[in-house]
């Protein structure tokens, strides 16, 4: 059943008992919401990108955002972890809570909400200068951390995650440009695993990759719901309806629909979600 | 049309082979190894070298890349990352008259600043003058070089959780690093061959340099001197010295070549 967006405040989420989801596996039962938005808009300088977006984001699940080009939703997934404040001229109203806390409030550091919410780009992008072994590591170690056991644990768990471990354990001083396209990727979420992020931001992770890369990369999701929170945002509506337990749809920056994935592709409440998913526009 | 183009490459590069063909025609026969190792003998009589001044102009350049290159790469990083547009644009526009400033006034402003209050002309006052010319000059070629970092670099970053001058720091300068050496490299070159803000400030010397707070000699200085010398042994001398400075300024762009070189 989709939710309509309309009624924010009183989710119909939260079925409490196990319940096979996307990908067919068993999920720990839903928790609160990770991030609770509330009437939420954004302004470049004189223009609305999004207006009034009111969406609880269930923890430990993957949510993907769909919609057209210019709909909103790589912008609403950069204001989650406050990226859009690199473009100057935003401005922001309403709310945005992450397990409770107002990430907008003024004390909030920016930097320590990104530690907290980290992101993987459409492009992957490790840092040229650095081997593998330094890319994966460098939101620790520029962050303080000097420990070189728990370094060197953090590194195989976070490319063991990313399954890349076995692809690169013997030859993580070679530099992390020298791997595929795919494996870059791979490095990228590492990267942004290894500072144990309690959410992954992914706008669009997998445009650049051919298929088998995807799907190696749609597999990986599945494992990181279950311990991260995931927002993806994509184009492919398979991938969505492949590897995304909610959905939403944004279309000129509005939330037009929001609710379980299935639900969303089976039998959308709303016309416009309708027409984009059966693929009629966008 | 292609001819004509052929000809025009040709007299671009045709003046650099007019500069090496005369320096080693008239100044290879001088040069042995005396010229590295000893001092300039007084007029009339044979030999003698320009030691003092190839170490002098190493003194120099050292001193000036000591106050050119932390300024002008902390300013190159303003421009490129911090510098609101409005501040750039007088900034850039300053450091472009800067980059236009003629050599010989440098000099008169440092002799106005350090050698008229300190009583004496002196090889700090030399290294301030070529420094000053240094900054515009790192300034703006540190600038464009961070730029070209992609800003998908600084945004992973950025989205990591590290703070904006950690990420500048160690991972954009990083990034850009062989283009800021060459940028500082080509400032060098240029402020080596520098005469006219030597002349006030520098001053030159015929013997070695004991403390940097007196005059010390420098090859364009001493070229400068023995070319408007009388004595043919010294016209000699300066041609030598003259294919010296070429020979440290085009290793210098060599180093650049080698430095700049793709890996990939």
């Amino acid at each position: 059943m989709a939710t309509p967006v309309s009624t924010p405040e009183k989710p119909k989420t939260a079925p409490a008992p196990v319940q096979p989801e996307a990908g067919g596996k068993p999920v720990a039962p839903e928790e609160g919401p990770a991030f609770d938005v509330r009437d939420f808009s954004l302004w470049y300088g004189a223009r609305k990108a999004l207006d009034g977006v009111s969406i609880r984001i269930p923890a430990r699940r993957v949510t993907a955002i769909i919609g057209p080009s210019g709909c909103g939703k790589s912008t609403f997934l950069r204001a989650l972890n406050r990226m859009h404040e690199l473009t100057p001229g935003t401005r922001i109203e309403g709310s945005l809570h992450l397990f409770g806390e107002d990430l907008y409030a003024p004390s909030v550091d920016p930097v320590v909400v990104r530690r907290r919410v980290g992101m993987v780009f459409q492009k992957s992008n490790p840092f040229p200068t650095m081997s593998i072994e330094e890319n994966v590591l460098v939101g620790l170690r520029l962050n303080g951390v000097k420990d070189r056991a728990f370094l060197q644990h953090r590194l195989e768990q976070s490319l063991r995650m990313s399954a890349l471990w076995d692809e690169v354990k013997d030859h993580l001083k070679r530099p992390g440009i020298s791997l595929s396209g795919g494996q870059q990727q791979r490095l990228c979420i590492a990267r942004a695993l290894a500072v144990e992020p309690e959410v992954l931001l992914m706008d669009e992770p997998c445009s650049a990759l051919d298929p088998l890369a995807t799907a190696k990369i749609e597999e990986l999701i599945q494992q990181l719901r279950l311990r991260f929170t995931v927002v993806i945002v994509t184009h492919n509506m398979q991938q969505a309806a492949r590897c995304s337990d909610r959905t939403a749809f944004f279309y000129l920056g509005k939330l037009v629909e929001f609710g379980e994935t299935r639900g969303m592709f089976t039998n959308p409440s709303n016309p416009q979600t309708e027409a984009y998913v059966s693929g009629r526009f966008g | 049309m292609t001819g004509l183009m052929g000809l025009s490459s040709l007299l671009v590069i045709a003046p650099l082979f007019l500069v090496l063909y005369f320096l080693i025609r008239e100044g290879a026969s001088s040069l042995d190894w005396n010229f590295f190792t000893q001092l300039p003998k007084p007029a009339g009589e044979q030999g003698g070298g320009m030691a003092n001044a190839i170490v002098g102009t190493v003194a120099l350049l050292g001193m000036a890349a000591a106050i050119g290159v932390p300024i002008g790469v902390m300013g190159g990083v303003y421009l490129a990352e911090y510098g609101s547009a409005r501040s750039n644009y007088w900034l850039r526009f300053a450091a472009d008259v800067l980059n236009g400033v003629p050599s010989i006034v440098w000099g008169m402003v440092v002799y106005a600043m350090l050698v008229v209050p300190f009583k004496t002309f002196s090889a700090y006052a030399g290294g301030v003058a070529l420094g000053l010319m240094m900054i515009p000059l790192v300034m703006r070629t540190t600038e464009e070089v961070l730029v070209l970092v992609p800003q998908s670099y600084r945004e992973a970053g950025l989205a990591l959780g590290i703070a904006r001058w950690k990420i500048i720091t160690v991972i954009v300068i990083k990034t850009a690093l062989k283009g800021i050496v060459t940028g500082v490299l080509i400032a060098l070159a240029r402020v080596a061959g520098e005469t006219a803000p030597l002349l006030f400030t520098a001053l030159g010397n015929n013997f070695w340099n004991h403390s940097l707070a007196e005059p010390i000699a420098a090859l364009p200085l001493q070229i400068f001197s023995y070319a408007i010398s009388p004595y043919d042994d010294w016209h000699r001398q300066a041609w030598a010295g003259a294919l010296v400075l070429m020979m440290l300024i085009l290793s210098c762009n060599v180093v650049v070549r080698f430095v700049s070189r793709d890996r990939r």
